[in-house]
């Protein structure tokens, strides 16, 4: 799948570190996501995957090293300004609001409302006393529900009965879907997603990889962190592998095996093996 | 690059196409059924446990169900219901207010106090029901901001804080009318707000307003979803609920407007009360706003998940802050309203039992203590069985212990429906 790797970076970290107190988290980790692809991000526990996509989304700062996104250099300090630039991330547990339906959790925070023109970004133009007015402006459910089935119907969701039923409802796979599709609502070149299979059934992870392929066939950039490499092996592009802070390595999914991954990541193999890209 | 793995199902429709796919009446009923068989009861108990008082209380006392009687439990269920609007934004929140009786009756004594201080202090001479209202409100708003501020600084319970308020605010009323001493209310309009009565006709004309809006919106609604291409609610069922709301709101307007007066040699007493007409007038702005806004829809958000809410860039705290405010306001409104009814304050204001009457009103509507589930509307529905228990009670001389146990096993049954409907819920996945 080398060939979608032509072209240039999305989303590039170069030499990120972090520490939290004494402990160093992460250590001079370059990481790189093309438009088109599925990249994994494996390693055990305490890697540093999490501190790595955190780092990215905005949630915290890296201490040393650089992020440049779209070839330039960016520096993320929050969230929405991670998901202004067009990173979205669909952490483990999901974040939706059981009690609200699929429409109203795909637009939460970012609600169109009558008066406003509507904006498919995240950030809002809107500033002033017109921001505050605006939370007490009436919502426009009807564009919102129409721009919500339509990106379930891109994104190929068809098992939602109704866009309006509570997310408490919904199996996992759907939660899982309505998710990721609101990852990509806003329009999103990088999507990041945090385990999305850990918890499903067969039946449903299958839906939800073939999703993520998906996501990908749409030309976003896609990292998925999981600990099953089965999985893994059958959505990824690439493989990258994290072993206490340090990148070991990153595999051509097609020329590498369980084995040598699953070696890579226990046994933090450090030098060049075959199939690295660097 | 096609799908890797194949798609289990091909035949399932699109998304699109299922949210396109006109709905017969019958599917439409279908679907409530079902809604109801797996937990979102709504209002049902509440309509059944009304005909139940009813019934009791009927052939109990016949005097239960005369329009005078009727309209006497109007007027006894507004202040409870207006504090319990603020009480079901605070429920949603999946946080609780138990200052609402007292911050009431600062709001209450407020506007007696200064009321009664602008008929002796020249320089008050400026204070009068128009403005004296706004003060009030500004006053109980402000504590509610107090509240919030600090459980959301502090980050504490709200319960903790609140009942911290409950004991302060009850303090203060207490500095305020000096003690054993009663606050009389002479301000015409204010004495009279809850006992002032419409001509006639508007009865007809309010309730007429009130189901023609709703209609015309429904319609509305469906009409610009089923242009854009949506499922629409199905104009057979808009058109059943629009009649059986007008046979209702028709049988209303009947019963205000039938003589109340005990004597035929008694000026007619008929009309609805001003205070109805105020108590829906906030029922639709406050459901507008939770269910119609963004402001609302975070109070949900936030109720439903603080996690997801805060990760969607809501600023949460400030919600909350906003909430206990909301809750403040409604606070000082109904406790102006319950001065009005006693035409003055006294001492034991905003105790008793008016702060349980107000939680139990909004829990008995529907709303649930766990936060994210509930509807304003619950507030109007949970305070008429709240007065009408205490009202039925009171008809028939029974002691205020029987009063109290009777009201706790009503609360009780509405919290257990809450808990039982929630476990349906969770299993129906």
């Amino acid at each position: 799948m080398s060939a979608t790797m032509n072209g240039k970076p999305l989303l590039e970290t170069k030499g990120v570190s972090k520490s939290f107190g004494p402990v160093q988290a992460l250590t001079k980790v370059d990481f790189d996501v093309y438009p088109g692809e599925v990249i994994a991000l494996v390693g055990d526990n305490g890697a540093g995957k999490s501190t790595l996509i955190k780092g990215i989304a905005g949630i915290y700062g890296f201490d040393e090293g650089d992020v440049y996104f779209d070839g330039k250099k960016v520096s993320i300090h929050s969230p929405r300004e991670a998901a202004a630039l067009g990173i979205e991330v669909v952490y483990q547990d999901l974040a939706l609001a059981d009690n609200l339906d699929v429409v109203a959790n795909m637009f939460l925070g970012r609600e169109w409302t009558q008066g406003v023109p509507s904006t498919t970004g995240a950030q809002e133009a809107t500033t002033g006393l017109r921001k505050y007015l605006r939370n007490l402006l009436p919502l426009t459910e009807i564009d919102m529900e129409k721009r919500a089935v339509r990106t379930l119907d891109e994104l190929a969701v068809t098992t939602l009965r109704s866009v309006r039923l509570p997310v408490s409802s919904l199996s996992g796979g759907q939660r899982q879907s309505v998710a990721i599709a609101k990852a990509v609502l806003w329009n999103s070149k990088v999507v990041i997603l945090d385990e999305p299979t850990a918890a499903l059934g067969v039946a449903q992870t299958r839906q939800v990889l073939n999703l993520v392929r998906r996501l990908a066939e749409k030309n976003l950039g896609v990292v998925v962190i999981s600990h099953n490499l089965h999985d893994i092996f059958k959505v990824a592009d690439r493989i990258t592998v994290l072993r206490l802070g340090h990148k070991v390595t990153t595999y051509i999914a097609k020329e590498t095996t369980e084995q040598e991954v699953v070696h890579a990541i226990t046994a933090g193999q450090l030098t060049r093996v075959p199939g690295m890209t660097q | 690059m096609t799908d890797i793995i194949q798609e289990s199902d091909e035949s399932v429709q699109s998304a699109l196409l299922a949210s396109q796919a006109p709905q017969s009446p019958a599917e439409y009923l279908n679907a409530m059924w079902r809604r109801i068989r797996s937990g979102d009861i709504g209002t049902l108990p509440i309509v059944l446990g009304l005909v139940v008082i009813a019934i009791i209380f009927q052939t109990a006392n016949q005097n239960f169900l005369t329009p005078r009687n009727l309209v006497n439990i109007v007027i006894q269920m507004a202040g409870i219901a207006v504090i319990a609007y603020g009480m079901v934004y605070v429920l949603l929140l999946g946080e609780i207010d138990l200052s609402a009786g007292y911050v009431s009756a600062v709001g209450g004594v407020s506007a007696a106090i200064l009321l009664r201080d602008s008929l002796m202090n020249p320089s008050l001479a400026w204070i009068d029901w128009w403005n004296v209202i706004p003060i009030a409100l500004l006053i109980t708003t402000a504590i509610g901001f107090l509240h919030g501020f600090i459980i959301t600084s502090f980050q504490l319970p709200s319960f903790i804080v609140t009942l911290a308020g409950l004991l302060a605010w009850n303090g203060v009323v207490l500095m305020i009318v000096g003690d054993g001493g009663t606050v009389n209310i002479q301000n015409p309009v204010v004495r009279n707000l809850a006992s002032e009565v419409l001509p006639p006709i508007w009865s007809w004309i309010i309730i007429g307003l009130f189901i023609a809006s709703y209609g015309v919106l429904d319609f509305m609604t469906a009409n610009a979803r089923r242009k854009a291409g949506l499922r629409a609610k199905p104009t057979p069922i808009m058109i059943g609920q629009l009649v059986i709301m007008a046979a209702i709101g028709a049988f209303v307007a009947y019963i205000f407007n039938i003589n109340r007066a005990l004597t035929s040699a008694a000026p007619p007493q008929q009309g609805m009360p001003v205070i109805a007409v105020i108590m829906l007038v906030m029922l639709m702005v406050l459901t507008f706003v939770a269910e119609r806004t963004r402001f609302g829809r975070y109070v949900y958000a936030v109720g439903g998940n603080k996690e997801a809410a805060r990760r969607a860039g809501i600023r949460v705290e400030r919600i909350r802050v906003l909430v206990f405010m909301v809750s403040g306001l409604m606070a000082g409104m109904g406790g102006i309203i319950l001065a009005s009814r006693l035409k003055s304050v006294a001492t034991d204001a905003g105790g008793g039992n008016l702060l349980l009457y107000v939680i139990a009103a909004a829990v008995i509507g529907g709303t649930s203590l766990f936060g994210g589930r509930g509807k304003v509307v619950s507030a109007v529905l949970g305070a008429l069985v709240v007065a009408s228990v205490e009202n039925g009670m009171g008809l028939l001389n029974v002691s205020s212990g029987v009063k109290f146990v009777v009201t706790g096993l009503v609360l009780l049954a509405a919290v257990v429906i809450d808990a039982l409907s929630r476990r349906g819920q969770q299993t129906g996945r």
